[in-house]
């Protein structure tokens, strides 16, 4: 955890026992898995959805309107990753309408859990925060989107954002 | 010396990476009035999270710091509210009101990061918004072989004039004996 400073240690201990705590309590109340599942999911992303949505906010009160999406983009991999990870983003594609891709090579929410392939089918949990935390940065900055993250290679992660085109960019 | 090149870090940034904590916990804390009925559950799983939070919390603590071992219960409190608090959340709560056996002291926050942006509503009024802290306190220094008791006598969130926590030394585990399973 060498990148990582006091608070976002503090930060990831929080995360990590906020998943825990989830899964543990949902467990006991519902039957099935996957509903477990799903319930956690919802919960971590909302909690992340609000963070984010301060978090951008808060970071982008002294900057000027970004009117272009790419730049909302941008300012999401490089200042709103910073802040929370301590690193940027390592690799951003897109297909220029309203989908991209970021890929954080060693994302340090995994960093110390696991290296290599042994434990992806544990990480779902773990990722719904992450994803809550950009789609809240964008509903923040105006825009609608839906965020799925992807896990091939721990500690590996990508990140896939759908903007949902609204009816000016139809117009203009 | 770690903790010097912490403490002459830039402040800005520093102060921004603070405050996303307190917005995580914020939204926590939301989630967790709508899932809980009672103020005093959401109080109790809450210290719980902060036990767990505590226990691997010190381990990093001691790494960071390199503090040798306290003599006693005095200078523990002095090292929690001066380099515990200070290293992890940027503030210095005063140690003062001790009891006359040495065992009870308070804490006294002039002010509390998490609750920069927070006002309780009405209808919440026993809910221990900082009450995390508490546990994180008893997570760590069980793990240093001090069992203690934490509580927020006083929250300003709660109309009172000061945050006061009253930490109170139940005793010291023995060596041989395992901390109990406590959750």
């Amino acid at each position: 955890m060498s990148l990582r400073d006091e608070s976002g240690t503090l930060f990831e201990f929080l995360h990590m026992e906020m998943v825990n705590m989830f899964l543990s309590t949902e467990d006991e109340g519902k039957n099935s898995q996957s509903d477990v599942r799903d319930f956690v999911h919802v919960k971590l992303e909302k909690i992340g959805f609000s963070c984010g949505r301060c978090l951008a906010e808060r970071l982008t009160q002294d900057m000027p309107r970004m009117t272009d999406q790419l730049e909302v983009i941008k300012f999401i991999c490089k200042d709103f990753w910073m802040n929370i990870y301590q690193k940027q983003v390592d690799n951003l594609r897109t297909n220029h309408r309203g989908v991209y891709v970021l890929q954080d090579n060693k994302f340090q929410s995994f960093v110390p859990i696991a290296n290599g392939t042994q434990y992806i089918d544990q990480m779902s949990p773990f990722l719904a925060m992450p994803c809550g935390l950009i789609r809240g940065a964008l509903a923040a900055l105006g825009h609608t989107a839906t965020v799925h993250a992807d896990v091939v290679n721990m500690p590996a992660c990508t990140f896939q954002i759908r903007i949902q085109r609204v009816e000016s960019d139809v117009l203009s | 010396m770690s903790l010097m090149n912490v403490l002459g870090r830039a402040g800005d940034s520093r102060k921004v990476n603070g405050e996303l904590f307190a917005f995580m916990y914020g939204s926590l804390v939301t989630q967790l009035v709508i899932d809980y009925e009672t103020d005093e559950a959401i109080n109790t799983q809450l210290e719980k999270m902060g036990y767990n939070i505590g226990i691997r919390l010190i381990e990093d603590f001691l790494a960071r710091s390199g503090v040798a071992r306290c003599v006693d219960f005095r200078e523990t409190a002095d090292v929690v509210a001066k380099l515990g608090f200070k290293q992890f959340l940027g503030i210095q709560p005063a140690v003062t009101n001790w009891s006359n056996d040495g065992k009870d002291f308070s804490l006294i926050f002039d002010n509390n990061p998490l609750c920069d942006f927070v006002e309780l509503p009405a209808d919440h009024p026993n809910l221990s918004y900082s009450n995390l802290l508490c546990g994180v306190i008893r997570g760590a220094l069980e793990m240093v072989q001090m069992k203690v008791e934490c509580k927020f006598v006083q929250d300003v969130l709660q109309g009172h004039t000061t945050t006061e926590m009253r930490v109170r030394l139940l005793e010291i585990i023995d060596e041989g004996e395992l901390p109990s399973n406590n959750t």
